[in-house]
This record gives structure tokens, C-alpha cells and sequence, in this order.
């Protein structure tokens, strides 16, 4: 309790803006997503602005974008008719950026930016870094709700659910359902009320590309969401966004004022009989909110505890009507796909696993920052072309994706394909997009103990297997990391982990056990050092030697009768 | 529906309870409210004491026992005054593997507090959050709002002790 | 209404539309463990220990919750779902701290009971024996956090029945505690009417009368709940 992170107060600065009267030679794109913004970012604009008219460089545009990508060497400006990306900028020293602005030739095509930009795909952050998240009129010169006047001039909700639907667009929050299919389900669901949510709770440790999603590009979110509402008859939409993500939520909120302002939000829609309104809720530090009939509750104004399903919400959701959930991502999509035809959408991808995936690049990397590819691309692409690779050249140990329900892949798997299937065939999890790298600093026991820590630090508490079998289960681990262990502790571990994935009502428990199969598939060695050898081969668990090598509680307790 | 209970008056003349109390009203002063109430009054006064949980129940026709079910299964919400200052240390994936562990130790050492701790004098609060979504700066921290990424547990106890 | 049949452990078995499987094994004389199901109240499929498995699915489905279906084929029991019973009801024997020898439940307790009914003989597990307390304000009933299971029929039939909602839950995860009014002790309860009924569903010896014996005698059957009845009719359940 009282973990209060975040600000709760919403940081928002006003635009300074510097838009020339006539043509535009030279603009800078100053990111202000929070990564960025955390660095001083809103006073590079400022100053530039100011300094940009000082020096009478009529002719140049200063704006505030959303995420550029690279937060790892932020802040961050570009410019982008040469394509420079200027980092770690200093908003006390920009004579740099004044020069390389003055130099600028008019009609410059930008050079080639490198492998971090050239070999991602963008299509849900197509946007992200080009246009100012708090304002219509950029998202609109941007092909921004084009596709939502499309739908509501020239289709049925049944054709967009079948463009949807060929797209082969699936669910970006975790298990990549069909969205398609979860919409029809509640197109055709009994009531009259139907409400579309979207999911921005993004709670998996590690994750962020629902934050710089938000951040950099809120209409689109609104769109997406519109056109969700319209295909399956809602009427109202929620955002779920956690109160961690303070500016997140105060863009949304500017965002849904604007698009209600110009009648893309509330009643009669562009101009049709089309009507859907759109509000924001706040999380309250809980993980599983995530979960989508925790999320439903919270939304409610309960505690946010899980019910079983079926009934699914698509079904019985929020106040008991038909619901819609996706992903902040998923919706994301939405109007690139109706935009740009499904067949478009269709022809990137592998399998059964189509389009693009945002990632979060985190943990002992060089590039650490946010990175779209197309489905297909190998995890040695990602790590090594896009993200540069392992900080100071260390060796590559494992990357984990999922969260805590996912798994640590190894590195003789650097080259498989990325998608939803290749990554449950090995132990993993697509999950929400996070990928955390690993080096030879890491020891994966600890690893393990600490997402268990982390899944029982959230479990709600409602039913026994996750409540009081996590605590078990990292009971067992802390036990095998301090060197305490037996090996019938493993082989008490291993059955524990199958009871709780069996056993627990929601998927926080059902996968919490997942961190500890995957590793114990690819690191067991690790296992039976601190457990034979009692020595931690990364250097990072604290053994502690017992007096007497007689393990804890090796006599089994009676049953109390 | 009409609401059936009659609103109760705010447990103070306060000013700061009239934004509590739009908060309820825009949503009708409806049970789910709850939440987004509980977020009014923490923003207003900091923490939630006693008087705001039943101001809040009682006006949104929730038992007691439920708004303080509510509130205790919320990590964002606290029932207690924070100190002076606070300062948030991640203990996300990324801030973990890159030293979140270390941070907390230091803080410990350093000024004898723990995570959910505030020091004797009341000055500071140490809080630990799951992922700030500032994963590139990890190991991240909040200090009074403001993000701080790539903090050496050294540099950010003198920081603090210097408050 | 309509009739749906299926199979429960290989039995033709029917029941009506809506009903949830555990409504109809108990209506046929099959026995499906669960501590948090009461006929009367609102299940929520939180003990986890009615699992079964339907038609083959890798996903396990708890009983009570799990509306039944033409054709359906569900196995209640076999060796593997025995297994993870016993595996679920020691974890909330080692959740808390129970010493039945002591306790005033001892011998009519669901919870022991259902310990003997799967041959339970040990426990394997890590033991948590967290420091809980014992409330004894009321004048005329205690709880004894050491023995609560968070089954939550007291929750539920003080709301669903009786009406007052004095009971709620606090905090989570492994904190999770029943809870009165703002966390008030339990004897200062502004809302309690003192009307019992949580003490008479309570399963285990949480919930007690004061003044009862400790070990009080044999096992006896849970007591007829004519108000209980009544409310299941009301519902049609
Ligand atoms: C414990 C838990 C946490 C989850 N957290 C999130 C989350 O933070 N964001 C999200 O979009 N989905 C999350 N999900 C998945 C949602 O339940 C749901 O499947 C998803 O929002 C559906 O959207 P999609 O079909 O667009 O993926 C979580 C699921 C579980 C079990
Ligand atoms: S699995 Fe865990 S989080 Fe999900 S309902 Fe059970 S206790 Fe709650
Ligand atoms: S006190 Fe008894 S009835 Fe109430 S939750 Fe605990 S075990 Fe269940
Ligand atoms: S893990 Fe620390 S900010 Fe994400
Ligand atoms: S009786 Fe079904 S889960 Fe408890």
C-alpha cells in the first residue's frame, strides 16, 4: 500500500511554438514525451523558439512532437528535412541547432538515419515524432481521421469488421485474439448499450509503448476507438489509463476536448447519425487492472479483483453490457488499416502473425528506447541492428518478454522469428511488447524470484492457488537464491508452479509459473549451482551458509487433526 | 434512478472538498464514482483520512467497508500524510537489472529508511513504484515529480539529504 | 425453461438452463469440493477447489460458476484434479495458522473435513504462518484471523441477506483481511446487527459464538439456514 509514484498532478506546459508566416525551410521537432520532458525538453522549445527569432530565422519552424524513439539519448531534437537527430541536447547550449538550422538548404532531402530508423516499420507510431500530440489540425494534415469520415460515409459496420477482419489484426495486449472476431462477438451480443474500452494500464514492469503511444499521438487513439464504436453499435468509450502516466492522461483529456470541439466526438459525427463519446478513468497502482474484467470492476469503482470468465465482457462487461477491450496498440492500427486496405496490413507479417508489433527496448542495451517492426523480424535484429547491441560490449545472457507472465529466451534463440506463436513455442510470451536484455550480470534465479516477488506483490488476493501460491513459490526461490536449497525443494517448486497455472482463477496466476518454466528449461544449470554448488555464477544472490548443511523444513508437517 | 440517501454535508468548510464534491456530482454521485472520488481527494489533501472515506462513501451511498476496501487495494491510494518530500524508486525489469536493488540499499544506509518509510522528521517519504514507464533512464527515480534516469545511488542519498 | 443434458464423470445427468454444473452434481448426488460455494449466495469461484474439466479443454473451469451446457462432458474428478485439490487446500491450511486441537470449529469444520475426504496425511509446501489477529470486541461473537480462508460467505450473505454489508475485504494478495466498516474492530461496528448469519456459514472456526466449548463433541452436519433456503428459492437457484 501507499506506493504513490508518479506526480499526480498532470504536467502541462503550454505550446511555444514558432510557425513561420510563409514557407517553411528548416523546422526542429523537439520531443516532448516524457523520457524527454523528464530531461528539460519543454525548455528546449522554448529557448529555441526564442532564440530562433532572435537570430530571424523567419523561415523555420520549432514544434513539439511526441516520442522520437531513441530515449535513451535523450532529449532529443530533429531536424527533419536533413534527417539530423540531435541527443542529449542542453536547452542553455543550442548554437549548434541555431547553425545547423541556418544551414539548411531549401528542398533538402533528409540522409539516411541508420539502422535504429531504417530497418523499423512504422504504422501505430507512424505518427510518433511528427506530429504535435496536441493538435488536431497536424493530426489531420497527417491523414488523421480520414479513415473515420470513410466509415461513416461509405461503410457498413459489417464491412468494416470484414476489412478488420482480412487485415488479420490481432489483439496487441497479451494473447493476440482475433480483434475482428471479438468485435463481431459483440456486434452481435444482446442489449442495446455496448461500451468500447480501451486498455491503457500498461502494466507489465519494463513496458512503455502504450505511454509513448498516448504521449505522441492521442487522436489517433480517439480514432481508432470511433471506429471500433461505430463497427460494433457502442455508444460510450473509456480510456483505463494508469495514474502513473500523468502527461499520457492530461494529452488524452486536451485530445478529447479538441476532437469534441470539431465534431469528431459526441453526437452526430462528421455530420452523420453516428454518436460516441469518449472518457477517461484512472488506474490506481493495481496490475491486474490489467486484466480485462479487473479492468471492468476498477472502472465500476470496485476493488479491482477478476471474475471468472465466461461470461466474457464481449458478452457481460462493464454494467453488465456488452464490452468491448482492446489494447491501446490494437486501437492504434485501427486507422492505418482502414486507410491504407487490409490487403496493405495483410502483406507485412509471418504466419499467423500479421502487420507490425511495437517493443520496448530496456534493460542492458545500448539503444534503449521504442522500436516498431514488422512480425518476423529475429530477436538478433531487433537486439543487435536496432538496439545496438549490449552495453560495453558484455555478452548477451537472455531477453525477457511478456512481464511477468512471459519467459527468458536465450541466446541460442537470437534467431528466430518474432511472433505470437514462435514466442510461446519457446516458453515466452508476446505480451504487451517489452523486452528487457540481459547480460552476464544477471543471474536468471534472481530473475525468477524477483518476477514472482513482483506477481505477488499484485495478486488481488481473491482466489487461494495465486494468493497463497505465489508467496510459495517465492518462498522456494528466495530459498534456492540464498543457497538454502535442496533439490527436493526444485522438484517441489516445478509441481508448485503446475498447481498455481493450473489452478488460478485469472491469467496473472495462470502465468506467474512462467518465468520459473523458462527458466528452468534454459538456465536450470543456474539452479543446480546455488542449490549443489551453492555459489551463484553471475556474483548476484548473497548465499548464506547454514551452520549445518540441514536443509530448512525437510520433515513434512503433520495435517493438524 | 434518483439517488435515495441525502448527501451529507463535507466534514469541513474546507474549500478544497468543493472539488471533491463536483467530482461526485458530475458522475451523479453514483457508487461508481468511488474511485475517481478517492483521486479527487488525494489530489486535494495528499493523503485519505477517515473523514474523506465516509464524506465519500456516505455522499456515493457505498458501505464504509467498501470504500475502505477500495482504498486499502490501490496502491496509488495512502491513508497516511506523506513526508515533506518523496522520492519514487522504480523497481520495474529495467530499473531492476540496472540497479534499482542498489538505490533502495544506499537510501537505507544512507538515511535509514526503508520503502514505505518516512524519516523520523517527517521530512521525507521513500515509496517504491513498479515501472515508471521511463524504462530508458533506468534506474529511474521521482523526487517531488520530477523524473530523475541514470541515478547512482551515492549521487541521488546526497541529493537528498540536501533537502 | 430449457433442459440441457450432459455427462458429469461419465453420468447422463440434467438440469435447466442457467443452472451452473455444481447446482446439478449436487442435485445428482455427485460430490464436487468447494469452500466458497453456499446454495443462496452469489459464487465467485475463488477457492478454486470445484475445478473440473470440460470436454477435453486444457483449461480447468470451476463448477460453481460455470453455467451448464448441452452436451457438455465434464470430469469432476480424476487422479490429477485430486491432486491439485490437495495441493489448494494446503495452501489455506498453511496461509494461516490452524491448530484444529484448539480450535472451537474442531471436528465440524468443512475445511478439516475436506482434508480427510482427499487423504490428506502431510504438508510439503513452505508454511507463510504470518502474525494475524484475534477479535474478540464483540459481546457476542470473535474472529480469528488464524483460521479465516477468505472464502467470503460472510461478506456475502451479510450483504446479499442480511443487508448491512458490514463485512468487506482490505488490502491484497496475501494482506487480503475481512474487514469491518472502516477496519474498526468489530465490537464497534456502527452497521452490525448482530444477527449471527455470518458466524453460521463461516466454514471454518473463524467466525465463532462465544462461550462455545472448545472441540465441541462429534462432527455435526452445518445446521438447517432456514433464511437461507428462502433467499435460494427468491432467486430461483
Ligand atoms: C494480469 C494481466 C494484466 C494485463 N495487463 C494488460 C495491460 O496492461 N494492457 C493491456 O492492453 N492488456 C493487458 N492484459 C490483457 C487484457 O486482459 C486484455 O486481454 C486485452 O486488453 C485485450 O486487448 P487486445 O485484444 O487488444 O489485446 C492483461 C491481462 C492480465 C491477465
Ligand atoms: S489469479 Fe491472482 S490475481 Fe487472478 S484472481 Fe486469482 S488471486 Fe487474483
Ligand atoms: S471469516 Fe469465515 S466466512 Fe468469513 S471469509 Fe473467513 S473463513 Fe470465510
Ligand atoms: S522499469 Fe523503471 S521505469 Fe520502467
Ligand atoms: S466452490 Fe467453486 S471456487 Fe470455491
Amino acid at each position: 500500500m501507499s506506493e504513490q509514484p508518479a506526480a499526480a498532478r498532470p504536467v502541462r506546459h503550454r505550446a511555444a511554438v514558432a510557425t513561420p508566416a510563409g514557407e517553411t525551410r528548416a523546422s526542429a521537432y523537439v520531443c516532448e514525451a516524457a523520457s524527454c520532458m523528464s530531461a528539460q525538453a519543454h525548455d528546449i522549445t522554448v529557448n529555441l523558439a526564442a532564440q530562433c527569432a532572435a537570430a530571424g530565422l523567419t523561415d523555420v519552424m520549432v514544434k513539439r512532437v511526441g516520442c522520437l524513439g531513441l530515449c535513451a539519448a535523450g532529449p532529443l531534437v530533429e531536424i527533419p528535412q536533413t534527417g539530423e537527430l540531435f541527443a542529449q541536447v542542453k536547452p542553455g547550449d543550442l548554437g549548434g541547432l541555431i547553425t545547423a538550422l541556418k544551414s539548411v538548404k531549401p528542398g533538402a532531402t533528409p540522409k539516411p538515419q541508420g539502422p535504429f530508423f531504417e530497418k523499423q516499420l512504422r504504422v501505430a507510431t507512424e505518427n510518433m515524432g511528427r506530429v504535435d500530440p496536441e493538435s488536431l489540425e497536424d493530426y489531420i494534415g497527417r491523414g488523421g481521421y480520414e479513415a473515420l469520415q470513410r466509415v461513416l460515409a461509405d461503410m457498413t459496420s459489417t464491412e468494416v469488421r470484414e476489412v478488420v477482419s482480412q487485415s488479420g489484426l490481432r489483439g496487441r495486449g497479451g494473447a493476440g485474439y482475433p480483434t475482428a472476431l471479438k468485435w463481431t462477438t459483440v456486434a452481435k451480443a444482446e442489449g442495446k448499450q455496448k461500451y468500447v474500452i480501451c486498455n491503457a494500464d500498461e502494466g507489465d514492469p519494463g513496458a512503455f509503448m502504450d505511454r509513448s503511444v498516448l504521449e505522441s499521438d492521442p487522436f489517433r487513439i480517439l480514432e481508432g476507438m470511433a471506429i471500433a464504436a461505430f463497427a460494433v453499435h457502442a455508444t460510450e468509450g473509456y480510456i483505463y489509463c494508469r495514474a502513473e502516466y500523468p502527461l499520457a492522461v492530461a494529452r488524452l483529456r486536451t485530445a478529447i476536448r479538441l476532437a469534441q470541439r470539431a465534431g469528431f466526438l459526441g453526437a452526430n459525427i462528421a455530420d452523420t447519425s453516428f454518436t460516441f463519446d469518449v472518457q477517461v478513468r484512472l488506474g490506481a497502482g493495481a496490475f491486474v487492472c490489467g486484466e480485462e474484467t479487473a479492468l471492468i470492476a476498477s472502472v465500476e469503482g470496485k476493488r479491482g479483483t477478476p471474475r471468472p470468465r465466461p461470461p466474457y465482457p464481449a458478452v457481460e462487461g462493464l454494467y453488465g453490457c456488452p464490452t468491448l477491450i482492446n489494447n491501446v496498440e490494437t486501437f492504434a492500427n485501427v486507422p492505418a488499416i482502414l486507410r491504407k486496405g487490409a490487403d496493405w496490413y495483410a502483406s507485412i507479417g509471418l504466419g499467423k502473425s500479421r502487420g507490425t508489433k511495437v517493443f520496448a527496448l530496456a534493460g542492458r542495451i545500448v539503444n534503449t528506447g521504442l522500436v516498431e517492426v514488422p512480425m518476423g523480424m529475429t530477436l538478433r535484429e531487433i537486439i543487435y541492428d536496432i538496439g545496438g547491441g549490449i552495453i560495453d560490449g558484455r555478452p548477451f545472457k537472455a531477453v525477457q518478454t511478456g512481464g511477468p507472465s512471459g519467459g527468458c529466451i536465450p541466446a541460442d534463440y537470437l534467431d528466430s522469428p518474432v511472433s505470437y506463436e514462435t514466442l510461446i513455442d519457446l516458453g515466452s510470451f508476446m505480451g504487451s511488447g517489452g523486452m528487457i536484455v540481459m547480460d552476464d550480470t544477471s543471474c536468471m534465479v534472481d530473475v525468477a524470484r524477483y518476477f514472482q516477488d513482483f506477481c505477488r506483490d499484485e495478486s488481488c488476493g481473491k482466489c487461494v492457488p495465486c494468493r497463497v501460491g505465489t508467496t510459495q513459490l517465492w518462498m522456494l526461490l528466495d530459498k534456492i537464491c540464498r543457497g538454502q536449497a535442496s533439490l527436493a525443494d526444485l522438484d517441489q517448486l516445478e509441481r508448485l508452479a503446475k498447481v498455481v497455472q493450473k489452478m488460478s482463477l485469472c491469467g496473472l496466476g495462470q502465468g506467474a509459473p512462467n518465468p520459473i518454466f523458462s527458466t528452468l528449461r534454459y538456465f536450470r544449470d543456474e539452479y543446480l549451482a546455488h542449490i549443489v554448488d551453492k555459489r551463484c555464477p553471475a556474483g548476484v544472490c548473497e548465499i548464506v551458509r547454514l551452520p549445518d548443511a540441514r536443509p530448512l523444513d525437510a520433515q513434512p508437517t503433520e495435517v493438524p487433526a | 434512478m434518483p439517488v435515495l440517501h441525502a448527501k451529507p454535508a463535507p466534514p469541513s468548510d474546507d474549500k478544497r472538498w468543493k472539488i471533491v464534491e463536483t467530482r461526485m456530482r458530475r458522475m451523479g454521485d453514483r457508487p461508481y464514482a468511488l474511485i475517481e472520488a478517492l483521486h479527487a481527494a488525494q489530489e486535494a489533501f495528499g493523503y485519505l483520512d477517515e473523514s474523506a472515506l465516509n464524506y465519500v462513501g456516505d455522499t456515493l451511498g457505498v458501505p464504509h467497508s467498501r470504500v475502505y476496501g477500495v482504498a486499502t487495494f490501490y496502491s496509488y491510494f495512502t491513508l497516511k500524510p506523506q513526508g515533506e518530500h518523496t522520492c519514487v524508486v522504480c523497481t520495474g525489469t529495467a530499473c531492476y537489472i540496472n540497479g534499482a536493488k542498489e538505490i533502495l540499499a544506499g537510501i537505507e544506509r544512507g538515511l535509514g529508511v526503508k520503502p514505505k518509510q518516512t524519516t523520523p522528521d517527517g521530512k521525507l517519504s521513500i515509496l517504491t513504484a513498479r515501472c515508471l514507464g521511463a524504462c530508458s533512464l533506468a534506474p529511474a527515480v521521482i523526487v517531488d515529480g520530477a523524473v530523475m534516469g541514470k541515478i547512482g545511488a551515492a549521487e541521488l542519498v546526497a541529493q537528498l539529504e540536501a533537502m | 425453461m430449457t433442459v440441457y443434458t450432459l455427462k458429469i464423470d461419465g453420468r447422463d445427468v440434467a438440469g435447466s438452463e442457467g443452472q451452473s454444473i455444481m447446482d446439478v452434481a449436487e442435485e445428482n448426488g455427485i460430490d464436487i469440493p468447494g469452500l466458497c460455494h453456499l446454495p443462496g449466495i452469489h459464487d465467485r469461484g475463488a477457492c478454486r477447489l470445484c475445478v473440473v474439466k470440460i470436454g477435453g479443454s486444457p483449461r480447468l473451469a470451476a463448477a460453481c460458476v460455470t453455467r451448464i451446457a448441452e452436451g457438455m462432458d465434464v470430469v469432476a474428478h480424476d487422479e490429477e484434479l485430486e491432486e491439485y485439490r490437495r495441493a489448494a487446500t494446503e495452501m489455506m491450511f498453511l496461509e494461516r495458522n490452524h491448530v484444529c486441537a484448539v480450535c472451537v470449529a474442531n471436528n465440524h469444520c468443512e475445511l478439516q473435513e475436506l482434508s480427510a475426504d482427499l487423504g490428506m496425511t502431510h504438508f510439503e509446501l513452505p508454511r507463510i504462518s504470518p502474525t494475524v489477529d484475534v477479535d474478540l470486541s464483540h459481546k457476542l461473537f470473535g474472529l480469528d484471523h488464524n483460521r479465516c480462508i477468505l472464502c467470503l460467505r460472510c461478506v456475502r450473505v451479510c450483504d446479499e441477506i442480511e443487508g448491512a454489508h458490514v463485512w468487506d475485504v482490505m488490502h491484497r494478495g496475501l494482506e487480503t483481511r475481512i474487514q469491518a466498516d472502516m477496519g474498526v474492530d468489530w465490537g464497534d461496528s456502527a452497521t452490525c446487527t448482530s444477527c449471527g448469519k455470518c458466524v453460521q456459514v463461516c466454514p471454518t472456526g473463524a467466525l465463532f459464538e462465544k462461550g462455545r466449548p472448545v472441540a465441541a463433541g462429534t462432527r455435526d452436519e452445518r445446521p438447517f439456514l432456514p433464511w437461507l433456503r428462502v433467499h435460494q428459492e427468491e432467486r430461483g437457484l
